[in-house]
């Protein structure tokens, strides 16, 4: 194996994006408006192949996600591979796809966690959300079999304007489910989300009241539930150090094998990515034109450049300088100190005056 | 100050949560959803034990003899990494 060289940190996680394929047709999903197809899908054999380079390079967990991964008939055999190689294994589920025998296999065959997303706790608003008449009712199936299972469960509640007012609700659902850990994830506005911002942006108002609401009902859990929860881009006053610094410790392949920094980097024009078929995953990690582009801080523009803060939140999130400045070396606008960061407080807002129910283009459905 | 919440009995790695032996560092971690937490030398030693069948005090009583130090101290140790691991909800029982 290619040695990684000295002052170089080793990625911790790799986010096996293992089809863009899902039943579900959520509009705030992160995968790329040009989904890949089932043709050009990595097999059982070379996923094999990433997890153990991955566990060569030093990665510790492997979250298996997509789309959604049961859709792959070998999802069983790759878990089992990532569990053999040494990884923590992680799946990110719909529940759509995933019955009884099969988490018995899944289990069996080494998964340490499951991460099952719910879009709301009215039913028919959740799936509207998701695109999917009687999506809600499997997953509080699903989650009640990791939990019976023995399996380690997380809730992620994707939040936005359809279904913000009932935050609370969601992380007593989720509780209620069994869950360990319930992740509260306000949108992020890459990919299909990106395209539905204005269906999806919630106000000002109604985000600092949802956390307010999530904060008056956290020593509930204490103890019980982990919950995590963050302040949305579009109203923050710092970036987030997404990815944990670019290329710094993680990693995202494809469907097809395409090796990215985060799963919404193929939305810089000009970046060149290697794939897993041609190429060693160290090799990449180490040299590949993607992961050296915004490596470290000597690309950094001011106000970064000079800041104090530059190893702590990395000047933010390439793809949200992007798509909200054009500039993807521009520093972060969610960053107060970024000269366009009134621009993306002003795009909230307008953003943010649409109908309650508004018409989404649902992923893979429309475009 | 709040009071310290009790800690578990006998106390077990939550479910989701084990001990790794990272070989590309050359160092024992804790792995969890999100999570990695360094679990070098005594912490080791301490999650290792911690496996459902022994009380907190068999854990130091154990860790003295070990590293044959004064149990008063070990004591100290052991509950302030336990109690922090329980409040996280990595460790149960």
């Amino acid at each position: 194996m290619e040695p990684v060289p000295a002052g170089l940190p080793a990625p911790l996680g790799l986010l096996a994006e293992l089809t863009h394929r899902c039943p579900l047709a959520c509009p705030y999903c992160s995968n790329p408006l040009t989904l890949e197809d089932k043709a050009g899908e990595l097999d059982t054999n070379d996923w094999t192949r990433v997890f153990q380079q991955a566990a060569a390079l030093g990665v510790l967990q492997v979250h298996l996600s997509g789309g959604e991964p049961a859709t792959r008939r070998d999802l069983v055999e790759i878990t089992a591979a990532a569990r053999e190689a040494g990884l923590y294994t992680n799946l990110i589920t719909s529940a759509v796809g995933v019955d009884e025998a099969r988490l018995a296999r899944l289990k069996t065959a080494g998964l340490d966690h499951v991460q099952v997303s719910i879009q709301d706790v009215d039913p028919d608003s959740a799936d509207r959300i998701a695109g999917y008449p009687g999506g809600h009712a499997r997953k509080l199936v699903f989650a009640r079999q990791v939990v019976e299972a023995g399996l380690a469960l997380t809730v992620n509640a994707v939040i936005h304007r359809a279904n913000i007012d009932r935050v609370a609700a969601m992380v007593e659902m989720a509780y209620a489910l069994g869950a360990g850990r319930v992740e509260v994830a306000h949108t992020q506005y890459y990919g299909w989300a990106l395209r539905n911002r204005d269906a999806l942006m919630p106000t000002r108002k109604q985000v600092f009241t949802a956390m307010a609401e999530v904060e008056r009902i956290r020593p509930r859990y204490e103890r019980r539930m982990v919950i995590d929860l963050v302040v949305p881009d579009y109203y923050a006053t710092r970036p987030k150090p997404c990815m944990g610094g670019w290329a710094r410790r993680s990693l995202n392949v494809t469907p097809s094998g395409r090796v990215l920094p985060c799963h919404a980097a193929e939305t810089i024009p000009g970046l060149e990515f290697w794939s897993v078929r041609d190429r060693s995953l160290a090799e990449i990690w180490t040299r590949s034109p993607a992961f050296q582009a915004f490596r470290r801080t000597d690309w950094m523009p001011e106000p970064c450049r000079s800041c104090d803060r530059r190893e702590i939140d990395f000047g933010g999130c390439r793809c949200q300088a992007l798509a909200v400045t054009g500039e993807a070396a521009a520093t972060d606008p969610a960053c107060e100190l970024s000269p366009h960061h009134g621009h993306m407080l002003a795009l909230a807002e307008a953003a943010s005056a649409g109908d309650a129910l508004p018409r989404y283009a649902y992923r893979g459905r429309a475009l | 100050m709040a009071e310290p919440a009790p800690l578990p009995e006998r106390p077990r790695l939550a479910a989701g949560v084990r001990l790794h032996f990272d070989k590309t560092r050359g160092a024992w971690v804790l792995l969890s959803p999100e999570r990695v937490i360094e679990a070098d030398g005594p912490a080791n030693e301490i999650l290792k034990r911690c496996d459902g069948t022994r009380t907190v005090g068999q854990v130091i009583d154990e860790l003295a003899a070990l590293f044959t130090a004064d149990r008063a101290v070990i004591e100290g140790d052991v509950t302030e990494m336990l109690s922090e691991l329980a409040a996280k909800r990595l460790l149960v029982g």
